[in-house]
C-alpha cells in the first residue's frame, strides 16, 4: 500500500505543501499572539475585584470571544471569505487561509492566556498593588512573568489547534500539507500520501508538544 | 500618626450582610508597634487591609498624618500606599524574579531613578541580611528568608508605616523570633510605626508597646500591653493571656487548700519577694505559693504569684492591705 518510488517522486509537492502549512500557521499565530495576548489580558483585568473591573467591556469582549469560539471552524472558513477577499485580494492559498485561522485562533488564545493569569495567586497581585505600583506595571512585571509558563503551555496548544485547523483549510483550497491528503489521499484514493501526510502531521505536533514543553520548563524559576 | 475614625466594613453576598468590621475607631501614634490579636473572623485582617485601602471600608475614615486616604484619587493613592509598607503571611513574592529584581519592583513604582535602585536594594539586602540572595528566586528560600525580602521589599521607599498580615503565622518559632527581632530593630533604628495582626500572643508579648483585642468585629480591649498583660478585663483578653501566661493549678493541690487563695501582682519595679516575706514576718499569716512567674514584657517585669493564705481572717485582710500598701495588686481568687 505504501509504494516507496512514488513517495519519492512527490517529494517536491510534500516540500512545498509542508512549507505552506508552515506559512499558514506562521502568519495565523504571529496574529493571534500580538492579539489575543492583549484580548486575553483585557478579560482577565477587567474581572471582577480587579484594578481595571468593568463589566461592560468583559461582557462585550466575553460575548464575541465566545461567539467565534462557538462557530465550527470549516463554516468560520467560508463565511470569512468576503473578509478574507478584502484583506488579501483573493480567497485561494495559504495566506488567504491564515485570515480565517487568525480570527479562530484568536479567542482561543486570549481565553488560555485569561484562564494563565487566573492562576496567579491573587495575593501577589494584591502584594504589588500594595506597593503603589501602576497598572502598567502590574501587568508588565506581574501578570506577564507570573503566566509566562503557562502561556508558552498556551502558545502550544494554538499551535498544535492551528495545525489542524490548517489541515481543514486544504478543503477550501488553502494548500498545505491538509490540501495534499485530501487531494491525493482522499479524492484519489491514494494510500502513499495519505500515509505520509498524517505521518508527517504526527510528528510535527509531537515536535510542537515536545519543544513548547521543553521552553516553557526552562524559563519557569519557580 | 495614624487613625481609624468609625470604620466599618459590611461584605454583602447574595441574600445575607457579614459585617467585617463593627465601628472601630482607634489612634495608633508614630513609633508605636501596635499588635491587634483575634481569633480568625475577628475582623482584624479586614482592618489592617482599610489601611492601605486593600479594603474600602463601608462607612468611616482612615487617617495617616491627618490625611483621610478614603478621599484620594486612585493616582493620588497609589502613591499615598508607597508610604505603607505591608507583609504578609505568604510572603506574596513575584516568583519569575529574583531576589533583587522584586525589591526593585518596589522601587521602580516610586519612579526612583534608575542609577540609584542597585545602591538602594544593596542597602536593604543589607539590612534584613539577604546580600548573597540577591540573584536567587525566592523558589530556592526558606519562609524566613523570603520574608526578609518581603521587609525588604515593604521598606524600599522609606515607609511611616508597616502592616504585617500574620507575618510570622507560616514560620517555625525560631524563625518567628528572628523575623520579630528584625521588625523590632526597623522600628527601633526608622522609626517607622508597625502595625500587625495576629492571633500568636507571644508575637505581642515580643515586641509590641501597645494593642487591641478585636471579637465580632469589635475592638473590645486595647490599652499598653503591660497593663492588659497585667490585667486583662475581658473574658477573651485573659483568654488570650492564658495561652502565654498560664495558672492551671491541679486539682490535687487545689484540694488540699483550706486558707485563702489570693492573686498577688507585681508591676515593675516593685521587689516582689521582699514584700512577701515582710507581710509574713508582720502579720500572723501563713503564705504557701501555689504558682508564680516572673514575665518580662516591654523589658520591665510583671510578677504573678497564686498564694494560698492562712491566718484569721482579720489577720488576712490586714496582710492583703499592707501588700497593697506596698505596691502590690492584690486580688482574692475564689477558685483558680
Amino acid at each position: 500500500m505504501f509504494d516507496f518510488a512514488y513517495f519519492v517522486s512527490m517529494l517536491p509537492d510534500i516540500w512545498k505543501a509542508f512549507k505552506e502549512t508552515l506559512t499558514m500557521i506562521g502568519i495565523a499565530l504571529s496574529i493571534s499572539l500580538v492579539i489575543g495576548l492583549p484580548l486575553g489580558i483585557l478579560l482577565f483585568v477587567t474581572d471582577k475585584g480587579l484594578f481595571w473591573e468593568n463589566r461592560l467591556i468583559k461582557n462585550i469582549f466575553g460575548f464575541v470571544v465566545n461567539l467565534v469560539r462557538s462557530i465550527p471552524f470549516i463554516i468560520l472558513l467560508v463565511a470569512l471569505f468576503p473578509l478574507t477577499k478584502l484583506i488579501v485580494g483573493s480567497t485561494i492559498g495559504p495566506v488567504a487561509a491564515s485570515v480565517s485561522l487568525s480570527v479562530a485562533a484568536i479567542p482561543y488564545f486570549a481565553r488560555l492566556v485569561e484562564s494563565s493569569l487566573r492562576e496567579i495567586d491573587k495575593g501577589v497581585i494584591e502584594a504589588t498593588i500594595a506597593v503603589g505600583a501602576t497598572p502598567w506595571m502590574l501587568i508588565k512585571d506581574v501578570l506577564i512573568p507570573e503566566a509566562r509558563t503557562s502561556i508558552i503551555r498556551g502558545v502550544t496548544l494554538t499551535v498544535i489547534s492551528l495545525v489542524a485547523y490548517s489541515a481543514m483549510a486544504g478543503v477550501v483550497g488553502g494548500g498545505g500539507i491538509g490540501d495534499l491528503a485530501i487531494r491525493f489521499g482522499y479524492y484519489r484514493y491514494d494510500n502513499t500520501i495519505m500515509v505520509s501526510t498524517v505521518a508527517i502531521l504526527i510528528i510535527l505536533v509531537q515536535l510542537i508538544q515536545l519543544a513548547g514543553e521543553q521552553f516553557a520548563k526552562s524559563i519557569d524559576k519557580r | 500618626m495614624l487613625e481609624f475614625q468609625n470604620i466599618s466594613k459590611i461584605y454583602q453576598s447574595k441574600n445575607k450582610q457579614v459585617v467585617g468590621v463593627d465601628n472601630v475607631s482607634l489612634t495608633i501614634h508614630k513609633g508605636d508597634i501596635f499588635g491587634i490579636v483575634g481569633y480568625s473572623g475577628a475582623g482584624k485582617s479586614s482592618l489592617l487591609r482599610c489601611v492601605n485601602l486593600l479594603e474600602r471600608p463601608t462607612s468611616g475614615k482612615v487617617l495617616i498624618d491627618g490625611v483621610d486616604l478614603t478621599k484620594l484619587s486612585s493616582s493620588r493613592l497609589r502613591t499615598a500606599r508607597l508610604k505603607i509598607g505591608m507583609i504578609f503571611q505568604h510572603f506574596y513574592l513575584i516568583s519569575q524574579k529574583t531576589v533583587g529584581e522584586n525589591v526593585a519592583f518596589a522601587l521602580r513604582a516610586a519612579k526612583t531613578p534608575k542609577d540609584k535602585i542597585e545602591s538602594r536594594v544593596n542597602e536593604l539586602l543589607e539590612m534584613v541580611g539577604l546580600t548573597d540572595k540577591k540573584d536567587v528566586y525566592p523558589g530556592q528560600l526558606s519562609g524566613g528568608q523570603k520574608q526578609r525580602v518581603g521587609i525588604a521589599r515593604a521598606l524600599a521607599n522609606n515607609p511611616s508605616i508597616l502592616l504585617c498580615d500574620e507575618a510570622t503565622s507560616a514560620l517555625d518559632p525560631k524563625t518567628t523570633l528572628s523575623i520579630l527581632r528584625l521588625l523590632k530593630k526597623i522600628n527601633k533604628q526608622l522609626g517607622i510605626t508597625i502595625v500587625l495582626i495576629t492571633h500568636e500572643m507571644d508575637v505581642v508579648k515580643e515586641i509590641c508597646n501597645r494593642m487591641a483585642i478585636m471579637q465580632d468585629g469589635r475592638v473590645i480591649e486595647e490599652g499598653h500591653v503591660y497593663d492588659i498583660f497585667a490585667q486583662p478585663k475581658e473574658p477573651l483578653t485573659q483568654e488570650f493571656i492564658n495561652s502565654v501566661v498560664s495558672f492551671d493549678i491541679p486539682s490535687e493541690i487545689l484540694k488540699d487548700v483550706k486558707g485563702q487563695i489570693i492573686k498577688i501582682l507585681f508591676k515593675g519595679e516593685v521587689a516582689g519577694e521582699g514584700v512577701i516575706s515582710d507581710t509574713m514576718q508582720r502579720f500572723d499569716v501563713k503564705g504557701n505559693f501555689l504558682h508564680g512567674t516572673i514575665e518580662y514584657i516591654q523589658e520591665r517585669p510583671l510578677g504573678i504569684f497564686i498564694m494560698e493564705l492562712k491566718g484569721g481572717q482579720a489577720a488576712v485582710k490586714e496582710a492583703i492591705g499592707y501588700m497593697e500598701q506596698r505596691g502590690a495588686i492584690v486580688e482574692v481568687v475564689e477558685s483558680v
